[in-house]
């Protein structure tokens, strides 16, 4: 009986040794490369928004060192998928901060990956640029913590500016369970008041429901002019479905959370005429010719659905963007020593992404306006600008 | 009828060594042994991190291993009094000002009383029909965290104040290493004191026929309730100790997957076995870690090694692995 | 008023046709070995997501779906012989772990084969609401409830009429008095995971133009199909068919009358009620314990 306790015990011992070769080993490398750290919900709930940052993470970190890297080194991209969990997250964040000794992370897809990450790098005094959309992020400004996509509040105002102009006073809400979804819809009621609108339905569904008729049926009842759906993923999808199902035909407004083709094709002809706010990552095409952002994301359009065969996605231009400004920014401090990074991220103006102009300041972490984004509205199965 | 052992005279030295030599003595010795001589090669706060997990996740396993292993009940569900204990430690720290040391044991006891209240109509069930409920609950306590955000903090989660005792704040993974790993030394000395009592005969012999237990005598539904509400306060605990060492909760703890994830590591390591269930929770959370390296073939992987394990350890790991010494000693 | 009800009752009884194939699939391998096979729902994806890449590469819908079931049909089989198999002697709680590694390695190998984007099916027979007193249905509905019913029928036909069917009930009864009588309850095994897999997979066709597919889409739906199963009394088809019905029916008005955020809740505080009350389900046997 004692053999048995005493191998027991040994056999902890080598699987902890291998487990710690295992990771030695993959964090080892011969020369000095410039480490990039990324947790992303590549798989999970929120796999809309980490699958398309993930490739174009890949696809860029490629592109600059075929370019000749940063600072005469490489670029070496540490990515971990935490499946849309806070706690992964913050285990994987931890990870890249302790195990793999990365010099700035660009991640975190969702708001609740993010907020998990901040103490840490905060603790840590780590540059962090985030890929999530909540206004808390960077409301109140938290010195480590950056992050490019547009907040959801800007997407509730772009969205009750445009009902605004359409005279459209009575609005209808619907938004799923999950915390993009509960997070914008807070945002939206929050600023209702400000644009003349009155919220005379609020309706939820659940993250992984596959019929709103019956929610639609009641804000058919409810005397709304307009229906905003606060979700992303598939059920704005079936949502839009589902509306000219039950045969709605009030205005549809969508969140900048399906700024993609995905969810017209998946919509199918129901997506006819809804509108939704975007950056200009969408419609290359359609910008003017002078327009700053037309070479960047006319180039980054052409690479990414080229490589991956699937449609771009604003998502994955947040990616873009997060790294271009790290990179930016260490190219600007001349080092990858972490404050001076931090100071050069702050310091950046005039930066033309994806997303928009970016202008970041100490109490403006993201460095997006209204202007950055765009409202479109699906005609004849592709987007068109509203003007 | 006195335990007649015991009241033979011997020296105190003699029977501690005689604890020690025993499987169930020894084992502690050496799971105290391995908590102490661990961080010697914890090389980063990332491996106390895991190590703080690990020990997390067994002492829920410990628990759980009671009820399933020893009481032959199964609980698709445990993950929501995981994090119903975080919660109510949370929300009684958090949004109502408690000191942590009275917020804890206190969303703990709740807790038990929610799997007393709960348990006596469910575990009348059987088999399957009791997975099914627990899985149920474990469902309804994961949608109501998710959606009174008012209370929770909706699906984002809500913030934990850190643990403090005597106004001395418990935070950084070196102080909670030895939080978590005295945690789980007190879950299993108490496992084991379970199972050598008169309480711990009375559910193996329910385990092994609940009406052949019944007529000599036993109670079966007081102890299969018994454990029930033990397992659920190891899971409270557990629940409480990681939303105060996270500093952050989110609803995702009481999800159905991760019930499954729980349930795994138990039957995993070896039902029956409290040594078991640490090994299977050890080898289950370092797993993930180092199948990152394969990215999008970790989850493939992850299933074929379940698989491969549980068929050539039908019995988990540790009593497989048991069996074979046993059988190569011979 | 009235036509709010019927809107709901026909979203709910279209979820509940899908439901009631994935728990009769339940069903059938429980009747089989004892067990509750987790990949079940991933039967459901498998069907869903081939039929999407059939369909995709120019196959015509009619041909697509009879093809993917045949796909998932034969991903079920091989997956009884070189997972279940092996397995056969141990614990019911150990095949249920197999079975739960089962459904992970086949959405890892689903992540890979095909993508993690969200895919749809064109409907059977176009997208032009139908209205039914004050309702507004797909066609695709009808279509859902039609295929299962269709399905429903032939497995009747098959436990009741052919020989090996009612070899597969015997076994459900008694296994060992069945191998007394000859029958090969290996044999049954095996085909039992292949008739879920195809009920499942069914399954997946038919709400892939309602309700999109993905490869985790099979999560969700393989936890509500063991619910209904369990509603119905685990083992019963025709539980599995009232249960599948249920249940839809219980989230639909659910949604509609209470609340939308707490519909699944609903459902399953339903299903508690009843298993406390008829421990068995609802046309589950009254089980007696011998001594």
């Amino acid at each position: 009986m004692r053999n048995f306790t005493t191998v027991r015990a040994v056999l902890r011992k080598g699987a902890l040794a291998l487990a710690g070769a295992l990771l030695v080993a993959g964090s080892a490398f011969a020369q000095e490369p410039i480490r990039i750290g990324s947790f992303l919900s590549v798989t999970g709930p929120a796999a809309f928004l980490g699958d398309p940052e993930q490739k174009t993470l890949e696809m860029v970190v490629e592109r600059i060192n075929a370019e000749g890297g940063v600072l005469g080194r490489k670029l070496q991209l540490v990515a971990y998928d935490d499946g849309g969990d806070a706690e992964k997250a913050r285990t994987f964040a931890k990870r890249l901060i302790e195990q793999d000794k990365v010099d700035a992370i660009v991640g975190g897809s969702t708001t609740g990956t993010t907020m998990a990450a901040v103490p840490l790098v905060e603790a840590a005094q780590l540059p962090f640029v985030s890929l999530a959309g909540a206004v808390v992020i960077i409301e109140p400004v938290k010195k480590w913590v950056f992050k490019t996509p547009h907040t959801d509040r800007m997407a509730c105002e772009k969205i009750f500016a445009d009902m605004q102009a359409r005279k459209l006073s009575k609005v209808a809400l619907i938004s799923g369970a999950g915390g993009f979804d509960k997070s914008m819809r807070a945002e939206c009621l929050k600023v209702a008041p400000k644009y003349s609108i009155e919220v005379v339905a609020d309706e939820t569904y659940g993250a992984t429901d596959t019929d709103m008729t019956a929610q639609l049926t009641k804000i058919r009842a409810s005397g709304a002019q307009a229906v905003l759906n606060a979700g992303f993923g598939q059920g704005p999808a079936i949502v839009t479905r589902n509306y000219r199902q039950v045969g709605l035909t009030l205005p549809l407004y969508q969140s900048h959370g399906v700024a993609s083709m995905e969810y017209v094709k998946l919509s199918g002809p129901a997506a006819e005429g809804v509108r939704l706010p975007a950056a200009a990552l969408l419609v290359p095409e359609l910008l003017a010719a002078n327009d700053p952002q037309k070479p960047i994301v006319t180039a980054y359009k052409r690479d990414y659905e080229g490589r991956f065969k699937s449609d771009v996605s604003t998502f994955g231009g947040h990616a873009y963007d997060g790294l271009l400004l790290v990179v930016n920014a260490i190219k600007r401090a001349g080092s990858t020593d972490k404050a001076k990074v931090r100071d050069a991220l702050e310091a950046t103006q005039g930066y033309v992404g994806t997303a928009g102009v970016v202008n970041m300041s100490p109490s403006d972490h993201m460095g997006l306006d209204l202007s950055a984004f765009v409202m479109l509205e699906v005609k004849n199965g592709t987007w068109s600008i509203v003007k | 009828m006195a335990h007649v052992e015991a009241t033979v005279s011997r020296p105190a030295g003699l029977r501690l060594r005689q604890w020690a030599a025993s499987p169930r003595g020894g084992g502690l010795l050496a799971l105290a042994v391995v908590i102490a001589l661990l961080p010697l090669v914890l090389g980063n706060n990332y491996f106390y991190e895991i190590a703080i997990l690990v020990a997390l996740n067994a002492i829920v396993c410990v628990g759980l291993n009671l009820l399933i292993g020893y009481a032959g009940q199964i609980s698709l569900g445990h993950a929501g009094f995981f994090a119903l204990g975080g919660y109510g430690s949370a929300i009684l720290s958090g949004s109502h000002g408690w000191p942590t040391w009275l917020a804890m044991p206190s969303s703990c006891a709740a807790v038990g009383v929610l799997a007393f209240v709960v348990g006596r109509p469910t575990l009348r069930l059987k088999g399957h029909y009791l997975a099914m409920a627990t899985l149920g609950l474990g469902i309804i306590i994961s949608i109501v965290l998710s959606t009174e955000d008012r209370i929770t903090g909706g699906p984002d989660g809500m913030p934990v104040p850190p643990l403090a005792l005597f106004g001395w704040s418990l935070r950084g993974e070196h102080t909670w290493y030895w939080i978590a790993g005295a945690g789980l030394l007190l879950a299993v000395w108490l496992a084991l004191n379970l199972i050598e009592s008169p309480v711990g005969r009375a559910l193996r012999a329910l385990h092994g026929s609940e009406i052949a237990a019944e007529t000599v005598g036993i109670a079966s539904a007081r102890y299969k309730l018994k454990v029930f509400v033990l397992s659920a306060v190891f899971a409270a605990v557990a629940g409480a100790l990681t939303a105060h060492y996270a500093g952050f909760i989110t609803p995702s703890k009481a999800s159905f997957m991760h019930s499954v994830e729980l349930v795994i590591m138990v039957v995993f390591g070896g039902m029956a076995s409290v040594f078991g269930a640490v090994v299977g929770a050890a080898i289950l959370t370092t797993l993930p870690q180092l199948l990152t390296v394969l990215k999008d073939y970790e989850m493939m992987v992850f299933g074929a090694v379940l698989i491969a394990t549980m068929v050539f350890f039908p019995q988990g790991v540790v009593p497989t692995l048991g069996r074979w010494l046993r059988r190569g000693s011979r | 008023m009235g036509s709010q009800w019927l809107q709901y009752v026909a979203s709910g009884l279209t979820a509940g046709a899908i439901y009631a194939l994935v728990a009769l699939g339940f069903s059938i391998i429980y009747n089989a070995s004892q067990a509750i096979n987790f990949a079940q729902g991933e039967f459901v994806m498998i069907g869903g997501m081939t039929a999407v890449t059939l369909v995709g590469a120019g196959t015509p819908l009619a041909v697509a779906v009879p093809l993917a079931v045949l796909a998932a049909v034969a991903v079920g089989l091989l997956l009884e012989k070189v997972a279940i198999e092996p397995a056969r002697k141990a614990d019911t709680v150990t095949l249920i772990i197999i079975t739960i590694g089962a459904s992970l390695l086949l959405r890892g190998l689903a992540q890979l084969v095909w993508d993690k984007r969200v895919h749809s099916l064109p409907a059977f027979s176009g997208d032009r609401p139908l209205q039914l007193m004050g309702a507004t249905v797909l066609p695709q509905s009808l279509w859902v409830l039609v295929g299962a019913a269709l399905a429903v029928a032939g497995l009747s036909w098959f436990f009741g009429r052919t020989l090996f069917g009612k070899a597969m009930l015997a076994t459900s009864y008694n296994p060992l008095a069945a191998r007394l009588v000859g029958i090969n309850t290996r044999t049954v095994l095996f085909v039992s995971f292949g008739l879920a897999a195809g009920l499942g997979a069914l399954g997946g066709v038919l709400i892939a133009p309602i309700a999109f597919t993905s490869y985790d889409s099979g999560i969700m739906l393989g936890l509500k199909g063991f619910a209904a199963a369990m509603l119905g009394g685990l083992g019963s088809f025709g539980g599995a068919v009232l249960g599948g019905l249920l249940l839809g029916l219980a989230e639909g008005l659910g949604a509609g009358f209470v609340s939308s955020a707490y519909k699944d809740a609903i459902a399953f505080v339903i299903i508690l009620a009843v298993l406390f009350f008829m421990p068995g389900g609802l046309l589950g046997a009254r089980r007696s314990d011998r001594v």
